[in-house]
């Protein structure tokens, strides 16, 4: 059944709607074992019920899961004893200290109090909270709280680790110790899926992406071929004067191609760049025929221009910044 | 708090809490019940205000109901209190029920939930094991307002062991009824929400009821309530125990109530708890 060849997981068609919403609308995944795989898409996308449908915590409505060689449905105790998920929002109990909640989850999976204890500290001291083990957890800073999640995550080594939006809200250094530690877990065999809105976590960590947009995949592969796809870079400059964006747009359109965004503000221009040096000619382009700019800068595409250039239209966060399961 | 130590997660550390232990063999449903509940025990630790929140009302009104109406109603604060006691806490029990609801769904509310769903256990454990917690927490109510009784003069004739009996009655009262805010908790989106839904259905309970009054002067209508009102009839037996006169059947019918709301309510609290959203 669950051999170890299996892939660590497959979905064919996978489906879920909340009412007339289609959260899921037909998701094929394939995930090596080992590797770090990347869901990247906007609010709404349908990230997040993918992944409860596979840490089995959402029945799915059509289609197939299997994880780690097991159905997610029929076989839903079998891959819960495989799995871990660190859900988007903390999923550790916050009126507990670092260490009861550890020790909880020790019990819970079977470990003797004593064994549990040990194996908080342990994970504690790895994670560097040994000093704040006693503390309740709702004095943690997000970081602090955000490795510990994952600490709750690891009490019982998982083969397959899901991880939703594992730096969202984090500082810049919190982050990248997340980042360190999943490049950790992966090298020392767990499989990792996570998911993300920013294209530089996705090509940072992951080995594949997936891009997600309404509950579909509009295009997956290697994170290189992916970005190679958008461009290597993306120019935006800001205009002095909005009554220049229509001739501004034309003239970088000519040098650049078709690839020009703009959004709500006017004086905001953004063209993706097959060559970066495309930049400086589209610059002097513009100074040539006087559209004057305040601000220009040369930038990794961002998940909208990500977006752009594989759906031609902009990422529209279809859940304002909420969660996306609906009660 | 801010994050003190600069030490990034090492390769070796995480290689080393990483390595394949023995997997511990899953645990039975028992030993998860057993674990939930002491996560129960351990928020009234850290949060013992909550407990607090469910006293001060109960004893307020004996306090200020022993010396207010305690000479007009049973000629003596010293005989009124003999009579109200047992309300009380019959009282003070049902107000605690409440917290079951709201720490659950304060749980669902957030992600724990998830992973303990996430996780190979006894499925309806988490729930399960909260209410055995909450035991805890009625009985410690209840010996609370005990003392403030004691202090008032409240001296039951059949002494410990109605005491006990009292206390086991008013547990098992609590567990049961607790179901329908366990429900609750299931359906309501916040908290608060389940706290004022909960105060409705509490309210008529407590004060239509034979806790403050005999209900002999109450009009028939309400004399009718008061005669199937669960709550009146857990005073009821509570008094018969205190007193030395507890009869079979003023248990049995004390706990009607408590087994009609567990027949029903559990069954639908863990079709809810199951449901796979």
């Amino acid at each position: 059944m669950h051999d170890a060849s299996s892939p660590a997981i497959e979905t064919v068609g996978l489906r879920k709607a909340y009412g007339d919403k289609r959260a899921v609308d037909g998701i094929d995944l394939a995930v090596r074992r080992g590797s770090i795989y990347g869901l990247l898409g906007p609010n709404g996308a349908g990230k997040t019920t993918t992944v409860r449908m596979l840490a089995t915590l959402v029945r799915p409505d059509g289609g197939s899961a299997r994880v780690l060689g097991q159905d997610v449905v029929a076989e839903a105790d079998a891959v819960r004893r495989r799995i871990s998920l660190t859900g988007q929002f903390a999923s550790v109990d916050e009126d507990l200290s670092g260490t009861e909640n550890l020790v909880l989850l020790g019990r819970l999976l079977g470990y003797r109090r004593r064994e549990a204890r040990a194996r908080s500290e342990e994970l504690l001291a790895a994670f560097g909270l040994s000093e704040a083990a006693g503390k309740p957890v709702k004095d943690f800073s997000g970081g602090m709280r955000r490795r510990l999640d994952i600490a709750a995550s690891l009490v019982v080594t998982p083969e397959l680790l899901f991880l939703d939006e594992p730096t969202t809200g984090l500082d810049p250094r919190s982050r990248n110790q997340v980042w360190d530690i999943i490049r950790l877990l992966v090298r020392n065999g767990t499989t990792v899926l996570l998911t993300t809105q920013y294209l530089e976590e996705a090509d940072q960590l992951a080995d594949r992406i997936a891009v997600i947009d309404h509950g579909r995949v509009i295009a997956e592969g290697p994170s290189a071929e992916l970005k190679a796809s958008v461009g290597t870079g993306v120019l935006h400059v800001r205009l002095a004067e909005p009554a220049d964006a229509d001739r501004a747009a034309a003239i970088l359109a000519t040098r650049c191609g078709d690839g020009v965004l703009r959004d709500g503000d006017p004086r905001r221009l953004s063209v993706q760049l097959a060559d970066p040096a495309l930049a400086t000619a589209a610059l002097a382009d513009l100074a040539a025929v006087g559209v004057a700019l305040t601000d220009f800068s040369l930038g990794q595409p961002s998940l909208d221009e990500v977006f752009f250039a594989l759906t031609g239209h902009p990422a529209e966060a279809a859940g304002d910044g909420q969660p996306e399961a609906p009660e | 708090m801010t994050d003190s130590s600069d030490r990034l997660v090492t390769g070796a550390d995480l290689a080393r809490v990483l390595a394949p232990a023995r997997r511990p063999s899953p645990p039975g449903g028992l030993a998860n019940v057993l674990t939930f509940g002491w996560r129960a025990l351990l928020k009234v630790k850290h949060m013992p205000e909550q407990l607090f929140d469910v006293i001060v009302t109960p004893v307020m009104f004996t306090v200020m109901f022993t010396y207010l109406f305690g000479g007009a109603l049973a000629g003596s604060p010293d005989a009124y209190i003999q009579f109200l006691l047992p309300g009380i806490l019959a009282q003070t029990v049902s107000f605690t029920t409440i917290y079951t609801g709201f720490t659950l769904n304060s749980d669902i509310g957030k992600g724990v939930f998830d992973r303990f769903r996430s996780i190979p256990i006894w499925r309806p454990a988490p729930v399960v094991g909260a209410m055995a917690g909450d035991t805890v927490r009625y009985t410690i109510s209840s010996l609370i307002v005990l003392v403030i009784g004691f202090v008032l003069g409240f001296r039951p004739e059949a002494g410990a062991v109605g005491i006990v009996g009292a206390l086991i009655l008013l547990n098992l009262f609590g567990v049961g009824m607790s179901w329908i805010f366990v429900v609750l908790a299931m359906i309501v989106r916040t908290p608060s929400v389940v706290m004022t839904m909960s105060w409705l259905v509490l309210m008529p309970l407590t004060f239509a009821s034979n806790i403050y009054v005999d209900p002999a002067t109450m009009p028939g209508w309400l004399q009718a309530f008061v005669a199937v009102n669960p709550v009146a009839l857990l005073v009821t037996a509570i008094r018969e125990l205190m007193s030395g006169t507890a009869t079979a059947s003023a248990i049995l019918a004390a706990l009607i109530g408590p087994a009609v709301v567990t027949a029903i309510c559990a069954p639908i609290a863990m079709a809810l708890y199951a449901r796979r959203r």
